[in-house]
Parts: C-alpha cells; sequence; structure tokens
C-alpha cells in the first residue's frame, strides 16, 4: 500500500500552504443538515478552536474530517491532498489522529498496552519475526516500550503505567488518550473538548501540554472547546459554530467581540 | 411463611396443569387400537417437586448466596511465574508417557479430546479474543478433513504433505467469507456463519462425483512417521511398515498410541503458536479492536485485516484439527460436520472461559472425555449439556477459569516516584 508521499513534495510549496484546507463540507442526517458549508484552514503548527453551542454540529465536523462520516458534499485537503471519503484508519495512518469526547480508552489494558496499540502501524515486524522471537522482533518491542515510557514521563503517567487504563482517574484518563494519539506522531492532533471534566489545575495543565506539545513536536492542533479561558487563551485562531454554519472565523480578540457570536451565547436583546 | 405456602400451592396446581398434557397422558396400544390412558403418578411427582422447590426457594437462594462467595475465591489461576516452565514440562512429559500405560479405548478417547482441544482453542481466538462470533466454525473442519481425504485419494500425497495444504486451503476459505462479512456488524457475522456451516455441509452431501455425497470418502491413509506404515504389511509394494522397521511383533494398540502423540504434538504446536500470537502486535490488535472498535480506527488500525487476521488463523487451525481428525478417522461423510458440533466447539469456548486457554483445554477433555466414560447415560447427554450450560450462566458466566490476560509492563524504574 504506497500512500502518496507528502514529504516527497518540494518543502517550498509546502510552507505557505495549510495543512489542513476543509472546503464547504457539508453533513445531512435525512432532514437534518448539522453541518452546513462549514469552511476553514490549518495551518502547520497552529491551534485552532472550534466554538459553538451545543448541537452546533462540531463533533460532526471533526467526524467527518476523521473519515467517521462520509460529508455529503465537500473537500478535505489533508497537505494538499484529498482525504474526503478515506476509511478512517487509513487518514489516522496519513497524520491525523483525534481524541473523543467521551474518552475512550482499551479500560482492560494497561496503561502501557494502550500506548503499544496505537504503534500498531509501526511496530509490524512480521508474523515469523514475532513467532520466533527474532532479536528483530525484540529490538522492535523494546522501541515501543521505549517510545511508549517517554511519553508516559511527559504527561506525567509514569507511575501508573502498569495500572489498566480504566482504573485511572479521569483527567489522567484524557491524559492518556492524548499521549496515545502523540505516539503515532501526527501532523494534525483533533481533542473533541480536552477539558471536559477536568479541574481548574488540570484544564492548567492541559493548557500547558498542548503548548509543549505544539512547541516540541511540530503538531497542529485542532481542539473542540466549551471552556472559554482555555479557548481564548491557547488559539492561534477560533471558528464560531451555530446551527451547522459558520458565524464567525478569526484571531481570539476578534471573536470576543464579534456581535453575532454574542447574539450566539448570550441571545438576542 | 403462610403466604410463602399458599404461593406453592399456586404453582405446584399450574405444573400440574401444564404437566397433565405432557406427562400425565400415556399412549396405549392394543393391538391394532391406540387409546390415550390417565397416568397421574408423573404428574404427581412433578407437582411434589415444584411445590418443594417454591416453598425451598428462600434457603435455596441463601445457599446460592453461598455459592457466590465461593467466586470470590478463585481457583489458582496465577502460579508462581517461577513454577510455570517446569510445571508446563511436567504436564508435557506425563501427557507423552501417559498412552504407554493406558488402556487402548482411553488413549483412543484422548485422541479425540485433543482434536477438541485444538478446534476450542482455534475457535477461542476467533471468538475469545477478537470477539467474533462464528456459528459455522465446524466448516473450516470440514474443509480441512475434506481437503486431505481428497488431495490423498486423487494425488496420492501423504498426510505430512497435506497438512501445511489443508491449513492454508482453510485459511483461505476463512479470508473469502471473512473478507465481505467482517466489514458488518457482530450479529450479521453469527449468522453468516452459521449459513456457511449448512451451506458446507450441503455441498459435501451433494457434489457427489467429488465428495462421494451422504456415501463420504473410505479408506483415507493415517499418517506415517517418517515414510513407516503403521500397519500388519505396507500398502504400497517394497514399503516397509513400522514393526518390521524396529524388529517388533505387530502391535494394532501402536497405531493409536502413534497417533495420540500426533495430536499430541500438534496441539502444542497450535498452542504455542497462540501464546506467541496473543503477546504480539497484532494479538494485541484482537483484544482492542474486540474492546473499541472506533478508538482502534481513530489510531490507524485497519479493523477488517484484523479481523481477518483472527478469522483466519481459527479457520486454520479448524482445518488442521480437520486433516487429523480424517487421518484417524479413516472414513469421513457430512455427518461428522453437522451444526451440533459448531455448538460443541463453542460450548467447549463458553464453559472454559473465553479466552482462557487451560479453561478451555480442560472443558474440551470433559466435554469429550465424560461422554464416553459415561456411555449409560448417553440419552441424558444433551439434557446435562444444556442443563451444564444454564447453571454455568447463572453461576459462572466467565467460565470455568475465567481468562486472565497476559499484561505487558513496563518494567519499574527506581526513579518512578509511587
Amino acid at each position: 500500500m504506497s500512500e502518496p508521499s507528502p514529504l516527497a513534495l518540494p518543502t517550498t510549496a509546502v510552507a505557505d500552504r495549510p495543512l489542513l484546507q476543509v472546503r464547504d463540507l457539508s453533513m445531512r442526517f435525512g432532514g437534518l443538515l448539522a453541518v452546513d458549508n462549514i469552511h476553514f484552514d490549518v495551518h502547520g503548527n497552529q491551534i485552532f478552536a472550534v466554538i459553538g453551542p451545543n448541537g452546533a454540529g462540531k463533533t460532526t465536523v471533526f467526524n467527518c474530517i476523521g473519515g467517521f462520516y462520509r460529508p455529503t458534499s465537500g473537500t478535505v485537503l489533508l497537505d494538499g491532498h484529498s482525504i474526503h471519503g478515506l476509511p478512517s484508519h487509513r487518514i489516522a495512518r496519513l497524520g491525523l489522529v483525534r481524541t473523543f469526547q467521551n474518552v475512550r480508552l482499551f479500560k482492560n489494558m494497561t496503561v502501557v498496552e494502550n500506548l503499544l496499540i496505537s504503534q500498531h502501524a509501526q511496530l509490524e515486524t512480521g508474523l515469523l519475526h514475532g513467532l520466533f522471537k527474532t532479536p528483530k522482533y525484540r529490538r522492535a518491542e523494546a522501541e515501543a516500550l521505549e517510545r511508549a515510557a517517554f511519553w508516559l514521563e511527559k504527561v506525567n503517567l509514569l507511575p501508573v503505567a502498569n495500572r489498566e487504563a480504566g482504573n485511572l482517574a479521569y483527567g489522567q484518563q484524557r491524559r492518556l488518550e492524548i499521549a496515545r494519539c502523540m505516539i503515532t506522531q501526527p501532523k494534525l492532533l483533533m481533542l473533541d473538548e480536552p477539558a471536559a471534566g477536568l479541574n481548574p489545575q488540570e484544564t492548567r495543565d492541559l493548557d500547558r501540554l498542548i503548548n509543549e506539545l505544539r512547541a516540541e513536536n511540530d503538531v497542529a492542533v485542532l481542539l473542540i472547546e466549551h471552556d472559554m479561558s482555555l479557548v481564548m487563551g491557547i488559539s492561534d485562531e477560533i471558528l464560531v459554530m451555530e446551527y451547522g454554519r459558520p458565524i464567525a472565523n478569526g484571531a481570539p480578540e476578534q471573536i470576543r467581540n464579534d456581535p453575532q457570536v454574542i447574539k450566539a451565547y448570550l441571545g438576542e436583546e | 411463611m403462610p403466604r410463602h405456602f399458599s404461593e406453592a400451592v399456586l404453582v405446584a396446581l399450574l405444573a400440574g396443569l401444564l404437566t397433565v398434557p405432557i406427562l400425565g397422558i400415556q399412549i396405549q396400544v392394543e393391538g391394532i387400537h391406540v387409546s390415550l390412558e390417565g397416568n397421574p403418578a408423573p404428574v404427581l411427582l412433578a407437582m411434589a417437586v415444584v411445590f418443594l422447590l417454591r416453598l425451598l426457594q428462600v434457603p435455596l437462594k441463601a445457599a446460592s448466596g453461598l455459592m457466590h462467595i465461593t467466586r470470590r475465591f478463585p481457583l489458582p489461576t496465577h502460579l508462581p511465574t517461577a513454577y510455570r516452565p517446569f510445571l508446563l514440562a511436567l504436564v508435557i512429559v506425563a501427557a507423552a508417557i501417559w498412552p504407554f500405560t493406558a488402556s487402548r479405548g482411553s488413549v483412543d478417547i484422548a485422541t479425540l479430546a485433543l482434536i477438541y482441544v485444538m478446534l476450542g482453542l482455534g475457535l477461542n481466538v476467533v471468538v475469545g479474543f477478537a470477539g467474533l462470533l462464528d456459528l459455522g466454525y465446524v466448516a473450516f473442519y470440514a474443509v480441512g478433513a475434506y481437503g486431505y481425504a481428497l488431495l490423498s485419494m486423487h494425488f496420492g500425497l501423504s498426510f505430512w504433505e497435506c497438512l501445511p495444504l489443508c491449513v492454508i486451503m482453510a485459511a483461505t476459505t476463512g479470508c473469502l467469507l471473512g473478507f465481505p462479512v467482517l466489514r458488518l456488524r457482530g450479529d450479521y457475522l453469527a449468522i453468516v456463519t452459521l449459513g456457511f456451516g449448512e451451506i458446507i455441509r450441503l455441498l459435501l452431501n451433494n457434489l457427489d462425483h467429488l465428495t462421494g455425497g451422504p456415501d463420504g470418502i473410505g479408506n483415507i491413509p493415517k499418517p506415517t512417521l517418517f515414510g513407516l506404515e503403521f500397519a500388519r504389511r505396507p500398502s504400497i509394494e517394497g514399503g516397509t511398515t513400522f514393526h518390521e522397521f524396529f524388529g517388533l511383533d505387530y502391535n494394532g494398540a501402536d497405531t493409536v498410541v502413534f497417533l495420540y502423540l500426533v495430536a499430541l504434538v500438534m496441539t502444542l504446536l497450535i498452542l504455542y503458536m497462540i501464546n506467541r500470537l496473543i503477546r504480539m502486535p497484532v494479538g494485541r490488535a484482537w483484544e482492542a479492536l474486540r474492546e473499541d472498535e472506533i478508538a482502534c480506527r481513530s489510531l490507524g488500525l485497519n479493523p477488517t485485516v484484523i479481523k481477518l487476521s483472527a478469522f483466519g488463523f481459527g479457520a486454520s487451525t479448524a482445518g488442521f484439527a480437520g486433516a487429523f481428525f480424517a487421518a484417524r478417522q479413516g472414513f469421513i461423510n457430512p455427518e461428522s460436520f453437522t451444526f451440533i458440533e459448531s455448538a460443541i466447539v463453542l460450548a467447549i469456548v463458553v464453559l472454559g472461559g473465553m479466552g482462557s486457554q487451560i479453561g478451555v483445554i480442560l472443558a474440551a477433555i470433559a466435554l469429550t472425555a465424560l461422554p464416553e466414560i459415561a456411555r449409560q447415560f448417553a440419552e441424558y447427554r444433551m439434557l446435562i449439556f444444556g442443563l451444564v450450560l444454564v447453571l454455568m450462566m447463572i453461576w459462572r458466566p466467565q467460565g470455568l477459569l475465567p481468562a486472565t490476560r497476559p499484561r505487558l509492563e513496563l518494567p519499574v524504574r527506581p526513579e518512578a516516584p509511587q
């Protein structure tokens, strides 16, 4: 299976091209137009937030981009290549991974095992190597464990590495889910309400973690979030949605003072 | 107490009403006349049993409460890891020496039990680890058995040459069937595999010119030991038999012991394969997929390929066992591959505990050896079988020996603060 490698393109062309381009994206469920003509760009190393009242269609946008839904119309380009209609696991292998609004860990597996699962694509050393425990296989497994340890350290979960993931505290589960994504070395990390259910201290830690990830791992972050202080502080650009439609798009300052956004959130006078 | 009593009376009366048509009327045949005759004894007995059970319901519940407590003291599945290789070696050696001391009949039954152990272990991967409900597992067993029978009949290939071919054939069949179906949700898989099992059996029954139809295929050669046959006389001119080569007297029991040992080696091979696979990335992926398919997809795991690998591995194990089954029986026909076989193998997996290999092995031995030993209760076999399954679902739904997953752990680092 050979995917066109974006690395093969001249780097100069990549520099000013957005990492993710979403064009005229619409998603219809029967009579309900859940997403209506959404249009935005995420640049490399950018933190981009999608906000809006409940039911505005934010998660649906995520599901469309990630290949969990097949959008009714519109295009999605990652690194200039269309990922529209690809199955979700192919999109993930192209470097676009996500977390879920309700944490989706492998609850009966240990924390470390959760991190090994997400390295599956990189870990395929071949059946015979595994059956006979060849040195190549042992090395690959050891390296995978090493990477897992690195990321556990990063999200401060090393002390609970051998616990079952389902037994972790909620905040820890959220961090594990982020580590599980990051270990795949994604280009774009999509976080669906990462601060939901976190206490103020944990939210501040999350803020720092996201900034660190961006700075150290050259990853762009697309997030859905309701915690306004987090969103306003962390985002480079914000898209506001209401009833599936985009109502504003711009820097946090702009969004804060946009009359339509204020109307959507506080209601009309 | 009076309330319990009146309730019990009511329930007993209901039981009497329901049992009258079933137990209370007997058909009497006198010459050519058939007449119905009342027979109150069984009805009264049933009423008495129901009455007593209802009356004693409360004390019985308390007793079952005690059973629940026993669940908190599970059988020791965790042996100290240091003893494990030693114990494993001991069991293998004992299993290898045992046939030389046992009677021919019991070795034969043990061989049959080993076939079911192989089938159970294979289905355990599909149902227990990957969580795919396969109700037509016997189809792949049939593919292996008929594969060997036909290959040896038409091309004169030996058992050892056919074994890998049968495995490949069964795996291919599994993949061909699985590919379109595994994309769908689990329930559909159960239905389609159920149908597929029947289709294979009907094909075997009706493709007379190829499979011999209901008459089956006979004279299937037994496995040889490096070309040495286990027979009184070599079947081909100039061949050597086992007893001639070693200068022994011919003994029919040698064949039985040899077949047992072949089955034992095959079982150990499967056991080794499975134990490697579940610790490898693919085995972890099976489990992850069973837990959360969407999360797997979001991390770049291709669900179809992973399910297919589990399904294909299960099918190839069945093909492996099937080829041996054909060789052992020397004769096969479609009657050996009915739905009840799939059901028995599935029951082995459920009884043993899904995902638990020791449990599955013990359940396979119990379910094949017990009916053979207790032949006088053969009529009640299915009844007892059903009863055991129902009781298991009530008291021990996780199986005899619940699975303990091989947990992969990060080596403890001294600097890690706890």
